[in-house]
């Protein structure tokens, strides 16, 4: 039925099939939508937060699919930027048209997501037009926003490399020229997206009166500044990796080389490795050195749910366990070790974010307040399921009808 | 232009409160509810949701009969007056909420908040509050609220300004009056209202005013003073164990 749009020499699942699985995610996502617009209409009580957790699932989601789709900005970096100088780096060229969907989805997402969180969403303009310098979260604002339209001027040509939109000249020509200049457009949100990782970071590391959250760093940014871009890069790539793989399941296709994964796992090995190194640093200084003086110690920050179970997953499983896995040239072979360092990567990222945005807030400051316990509600819960059920969406649209593989159709013959 | 890199004047709002001479009766909390058209709603046991700009603190001394002992710790906003800029002031990405340099009170613009609730975040004191719901009182009290401060809509946040609008109002009356506006003097409502006398209200940096001389007696305390946030509320007490609950101490 849908013939026409598929991209020549590639097979694809059939129509009824494939329409209903996007139903699948079409009610999911009119599951959310319905819950963030109650949420608009009603307002924020008919969430989990409270006055003492002001960030809650909204914010920690955010954070995590932010840094997870930094596989687009660092990709493109590393394929558009660096490849002249390291010709290994051309390799990425097989996986970057996804790197650019993941990318796109999971900040249009978030932004969307975003919305539902200010209490005041029709004044969400005043980011721009009242905008205080000195606070992070303007700079997020103003650094996603941009990043965000650099990313839809990246997937246009994707969406213009249709074989029924490409029939047309003109759109071809588009596409051809867009294709020219995109380098332009990587290297910008290259720029772009390692002030606004780093921001989201600045965003809890400048909360000088919130102990577990704050650091000192250099100038006027905090150290989790430099550790969210870090850990951004160090995870984003691994989880184009795994979205790839994940597609290479489901449709029983192969889709790039195995080097690709080998190439991205040496990569995020060595990036985990150097995280790792700064991130265990930082812990052992904010623990040993900055608490102290506050006059607390480790273990006032861990309690109940929030326990240092938290700190043991992040740090060992998810962080030096993934990154001792990735860079062993042997591991890499195995595939099960390959992909589980991968997944406990991007876990580890995502904990990262859970611990910095809500455990930050849960720990007690003043010595006769209670540690507090946030549980997301529905209506938390829908809309960011939804936002998953987007990225899915597109990521499935985008393989059926746009040419995102340009190895496929060899590498299945 | 001060140490703290901002143009700062003679005037610091401060307060002293006496927790030795609190009963907990709860008056200032009344009272700053009634002034500031503080909504609340039928029910209002979830405190995480209620919003209070002066909450009050059971402490206890964690000990057993008969050697247990309660104190309580009313709560209004800090002030903080930490170098540059206090912990939620500098963080509101849209200018909502700024600490005023003439006199050092830290305010918020409930219209242009769009209730990020990032400041909430910041504060380590727990002093700002949430609109979760659109504000409401009972029918007969819609005609009582007081004309000098406006109802903050849902979704934006709240907190106690130091009776911002008795300032404003002290001030054109010293200037009617033709004395010096910078020199004018007033009481919040709660301190006012409490029948200890246990709050007492003015300018920290007026030697001769009560409020300067309470801050420097020997039982003077802040709440959290290791953060460096610097309140611009002083709390009274000659019992240690409140004392010591005043900041964490690894001892």
């Amino acid at each position: 039925m849908d013939r026409i749009l598929i991209p020549d020499g590639v097979k694809r699942c059939s129509f009824p099939i494939f329409s209903l699985w996007i139903l699948v995610l079409l009610g999911v996502i009119g599951w959310g939508i319905a819950a963030g617009a109650a949420v608009l209409i009603k307002a924020l009580n008919l969430t989990g937060l409270n006055d003492y957790f002001g960030f809650g699932a909204y914010i920690t989601a955010d954070l995590a699919i932010i840094a997870l789709g930094a596989g687009a900005f660092f990709s493109g970096f590393l394929y558009y930027g660096l490849s002249k100088f390291f010709p290994s780096l051309k390799e990425l060229g097989k996986i970057i048209n996804l790197a650019v969907v993941v990318g796109f989805v999971c900040y249009t997402g978030a932004l969307a997501v975003l919305l539902l969180e200010i209490g005041q969403p029709l004044r969400g303009w005043f980011g721009y037009w009242h905008a205080n310098v000195h606070s992070m979260l303007t700079e997020v604002i103003f650094c996603i926003t941009c990043y965000a339209i650099v990313l839809v001027i990246e997937y246009v040509p994707l969406v213009l490399e249709n074989r029924k939109v490409s029939e047309s000249k003109p759109m071809a020509i588009l596409a051809h020229s867009m294709h020219d200049v995109m380098a332009i457009f990587a290297l910008t949100g290259t720029f772009l997206s390692f002030f606004h990782q780093g921001s989201l970071g600045g965003v809890a590391g400048v909360c000088f009166a919130r102990p577990f959250a704050f650091r000192e760093g250099l100038f006027i940014w905090p150290w989790t500044f430099f550790l969210f871009i870090l850990s951004a890069i160090s995870s984003g790539p691994a989880f184009t990796a795994l979205i790839c793989k994940a597609m290479e399941i489901v449709t029983r296709k192969r889709l790039v080389d195995r080097t690709v994964y080998e190439l991205i796992g040496k990569i995020e090995g060595g990036l985990l490795s150097f995280y790792m190194i700064l991130k265990l640093a930082d812990t052992a200084n904010w623990a040993f050195n900055m608490s102290p003086r506050f006059g607390l110690k480790l273990t006032d920050y861990y309690w109940g749910p929030y326990g240092l179970w938290l700190l043991i997953a992040e740090v060992g499983i998810c962080g030096v366990l993934p990154a001792l896995i990735l860079i062993s040239p042997k591991a890499r072979k195995s595939s099960f070790l390959l992909f589980g360092a991968f997944l406990l990567d991007i876990i580890g990222v995502s904990i990262n974010r859970f611990v910095m945005t809500i455990q930050a807030i849960a720990a007690p400051v003043m010595p006769f307040d209670k540690w507090q316990v946030y549980v997301p509600s529905v209506y938390e819960v829908a809309p960011v399921l939804a936002m998953l059920a987007y990225c899915a969406l597109v990521i499935s649209l985008s393989y059926r009808y746009m040419p995102l593989f340009p190895r496929e159709t060899e590498l299945n013959r | 232009m001060s140490e703290k890199g901002h143009a700062q004047s003679n005037i610091r709002l401060g307060m002293v409160i006496d927790l030795d001479k609190c009963t907990g009766c709860g008056a200032c909390s009344a009272a700053c509810q009634a002034e500031n058209n503080i909504s609340f709603r039928p029910d209002e046991s979830n405190k995480l949701r209620s919003i209070s700009w002066m909450y009050i603190y059971q402490l206890d001394n964690k000990k057993d009969y008969p050697d247990y002992k309660i104190a309580y710790l009313p709560r209004p906003c800090m002030h903080c007056d930490a170098d540059h800029h206090s912990p939620c002031t500098f963080v509101c990405p849209v200018n909502a909420t700024t600490r005023d340099e003439n006199n050092g009170i830290v305010t918020h613009i409930y219209p242009r908040c769009i209730g990020c609730r990032y400041c909430m975040v910041a504060c380590p004191y727990h002093a700002r509050s949430f609109n979760w719901w659109d504000p409401t009182w009972p029918k007969p009290m819609t005609s009582m609220l007081s004309p000098e401060v406006s109802p903050r809509m849902r979704g934006v946040v709240e907190k106690c300004t130091f009776c911002h609008h008795r300032y404003n109002k002290a001030r054109a009356k010293a200037y009617v009056d033709g004395t010096d506006p910078n020199k004018a003097t007033y009481n919040p409502a709660c301190a006012d209202a409490c029948p200890t006398k246990a709050i007492t209200f003015g300018n920290l940096l007026d030697e001769k005013s009560e409020v300067a001389k309470l801050s420097k007696d020997p039982r003077a305390f802040r709440v959290l003073e290791k953060l460096q946030t610097k309140p611009k509320v002083y709390y009274l007490s000659k019992q240690d164990w409140i004392r010591n609950l005043a900041d964490n101490s690894l001892t």
